[in-house]
């Protein structure tokens, strides 16, 4: 079992409120993400659960027992830093025997558990290097083995593979992921990076300023995001925004400001209602941006001139100045297009989302 | 390395480098030349012919011979051994704790405290010898060793916690924090991982106490009275320079065996001591 809820937690540092009020339940056996930018108090929390970071109010409890005074050591988590932190004068097999050589376990059991933990990594081959000897992969699979060898409730990430290279961090991202499903141990991870919030989470929460912003499955983030942070940090490219002003014509609404005038769709109208008069601000996300054609006459369309073209090979963004903003649109990398060209871009209307201009929560 | 032309490199590398090393190598020489010299050569006066202060035809063993013999030198090197090893392994003992404590624990003044034994460290030892003088007095500890080992730590101690608090500084504190989720207590996070981690450390600060220890002069000058308690430094120079009489065929050889030691505890650990100063800790 590994089910872990945090309670009305609070961290100061003297004068800084680090993390504000989280309370959150975690599942047993599932993988939860925090993600935010760098300060928005994800590894505070994370390293309160580790019990290595004391809790200034709140109650963490794992299976139902306060564990706010326990050392890290009776805790029963394991965690994996952001640098590794392998024991340099230890070979791989100490460093992986050493958590349990700490808890006195027998010798044959520790020596079956970490040749098993081995080769479910497949570093069999390095038990006897030293952590210098090793690659930043193989460094990286010595850390997941040192945590996995215990058997915890909780694994703790705290950044994981941001010290990887690009591609090998996505090969990890994979087996990290297979891992998490062949052990159904429940995770904790901490990362700044949405992509691999959205990949690994089964759940995924989003904190900026030491508040939790939103706690949603990957898709939930994506699609119904909470406020205008987690719309702009959940998904790349990033959302479109543009402040409008929603006015009343003939009936139905137009969002309109210097350089753009569109009439709202109908199901966005409703939930407007009554902001008429009001400024709001529009998202749109750049997939849901295409060039018009005949067939997206009813949608929302507005002009736009094209100032970059970015050819990704399984698309094309488009960096577009729309009246004094900017927006980008992603399209298909069929379409003939070139910098400056003028263009009438649509809006996938079922996909517009609306967040109030001053408290920035959706609509 | 110096680019561009052969005569360039001669002249900013290797010229340099040559006269430099001539600077620093020349009293060495000059020791050992004059303590193998016979006394007939040493105080030839300089006008006189074949003059020839910087080599002999004829060496000898007679100085290193009347060090043994004529005089206390072997209870000396005794002496100075003992003390050394006694109290730099009290000062590394303590240094590495407290060391530990002030770069690691976070209680209140822990910086202020720091700073407080670094400053303890810069009162020169010719102040400190006067009150300590009166309370090796009172303790009835004159003339023995253990006058040396219990004050050479008032400077040896202030000296090894500032080396290993830079260095515990340096080892990453995930290691320890890891350690703490594996499952060790502070205590055996410390035993187990960050002193190992921290040997090169350890092992320059140990170097550098039982050096300054060894060559110490003003404690041992006035603690130690009876010729069989001195240490080398001050039973060569006291023991060897007779109102204005100076030995130097002895005198040389007692410095150049006294040095000897330092040379070897250098030479054995000479890479984990530049491995320590350079605080190279690699993941």
């Amino acid at each position: 079992m590994g089910q872990v809820v945090l309670k009305g937690i609070n961290k100061f540092y003297e004068s800084v409120h680090a993390v504000k009020d989280v309370n959150l339940q975690i599942r047993d056996k599932e993988f939860v993400v925090f993600v935010g930018p760098s300060g928005c108090g994800k590894t505070t929390t994370l390293r309160m659960i580790a019990g290595l970071e004391a809790i200034s109010s709140g109650d963490i409890s794992i299976d139902g027992n306060v564990i706010n005074a326990l050392a890290p050591m009776d805790r029963d988590i394991a965690m994996v830093f952001q640098n590794y932190a392998l024991y340099p004068h230890m070979s791989v097999y100490d460093n992986m025997a050493f958590g349990l050589k700490m808890r006195k376990f027998e010798k044959p059991e520790i020596d079956k558990r970490v040749r098993e933990a081995a080769d479910i990594l497949g570093i069999g081959e390095l038990l006897k290097r030293k952590p210098r000897q090793l690659s930043g992969g193989q460094r990286q699979r010595v850390a997941l083995g040192r945590a996995i060898v215990r058997h915890p409730r909780v694994f703790l990430f705290d950044e994981p593979l941001s010290n990887l290279d690009a591609k090998l961090r996505v090969q990890m991202r994979v087996e990290l992921k297979k891992l998490h499903l062949r052990l159904g141990t429940t995770a904790i991870y901490v990362t700044h990076d949405q992509v691999e919030a959205m990949t690994l989470g089964d759940r995924v929460v989003v904190m900026k300023d030491g508040v939790v912003q939103q706690v949603g499955e990957p898709l939930e983030l994506y699609n119904q995001p909470a406020n205008k942070f987690v719309a702009g940090f959940i998904g790349s490219p990033a959302m479109n925004f543009a402040t409008v002003t929603v006015t009343e014509a003939n009936g139905s609404l137009i969002a309109e400001n210097s350089g753009l005038r569109i009439k709202l769709p109908d199901e966005t109208a409703q939930r407007l209602r009554g902001h008429v008069g009001r400024e709001v601000t529009l998202g749109v996300r750049p997939e849901d941006l295409t060039v018009a054609d005949t067939a997206d006459l009813d949608h929302p369309c507005f002009d736009a001139v094209i100032e970059v073209v970015e050819q990704l090979g399984s698309e094309i963004l488009l960096d577009m100045k729309v009246g004094e903003g900017v927006m980008v649109a992603s399209i298909e990398p069929t379409a003939r297009v070139k910098v400056r060209d003028k263009l009438r871009v649509a809006m996938r209307p079922s996909r517009l989302h609306v967040f109030d201009a001053k408290t920035e929560a959706a609509i | 390395m110096i680019e561009g032309a052969i005569w360039r490199k001669w002249v900013f590398f290797y010229v340099p480098m040559a006269l430099f090393l001539l600077f620093l190598l020349f009293p060495f020489y000059w020791m050992v030349i004059t303590s193998v010299r016979p006394d007939g050569e040493l105080y030839r006066p300089w006008n006189s012919i074949n003059y020839n202060p910087f080599w002999t035809w004829k060496p000898t063993l007679d100085h290193v011979r009347y060090l043994f013999e004529e005089t206390l030198f072997a209870s000396w090197l005794w002496n100075t051994t003992f003390i050394a090893l006694a109290s730099t392994a009290i000062s590394l003992v303590c240094g590495v704790f407290a060391g530990y404590a002030l770069s690691r624990l976070n209680f209140p003044f822990a910086g202020s405290l720091g700073t407080g034994i670094f400053i303890t460290y810069l009162v020169p030892q010719t102040l400190l010898f006067i009150p300590l003088a009166e309370i090796i007095r009172n303790y009835r500890l004159g003339d023995t060793p253990w006058s040396l080992i219990l004050t050479y730590p008032t400077f040896l101690i202030p000296f090894c916690t500032w080396l290993m608090m830079g260095y515990f500084k340096a080892v990453p504190k995930e290691l320890e924090e890891c350690a703490r989720i594996d499952g060790a207590s502070r205590w055996q996070a410390m035993l187990y991982i960050v002193i190992p981690v921290a040997i090169p450390g350890i092992l320059s600060a140990g170097i550098f106490a039982f050096t300054l220890s060894w060559n110490e002069f003003i404690y041992a000058l006035v603690f130690l009275s009876s010729p069989e308690q001195k240490t080398v430094p001050v039973g060569v120079t006291s023991e060897l320079i007779r109102g204005d009489v100076f030995f130097w065929g002895p005198l040389m050889a007692g410095a150049l065996l006294g040095s000897i030691p330092v040379a070897i505890a250098y030479s054995l650990f000479v890479e984990h001591y530049v491995a320590g100063l350079t605080g190279s800790v690699k993941g």
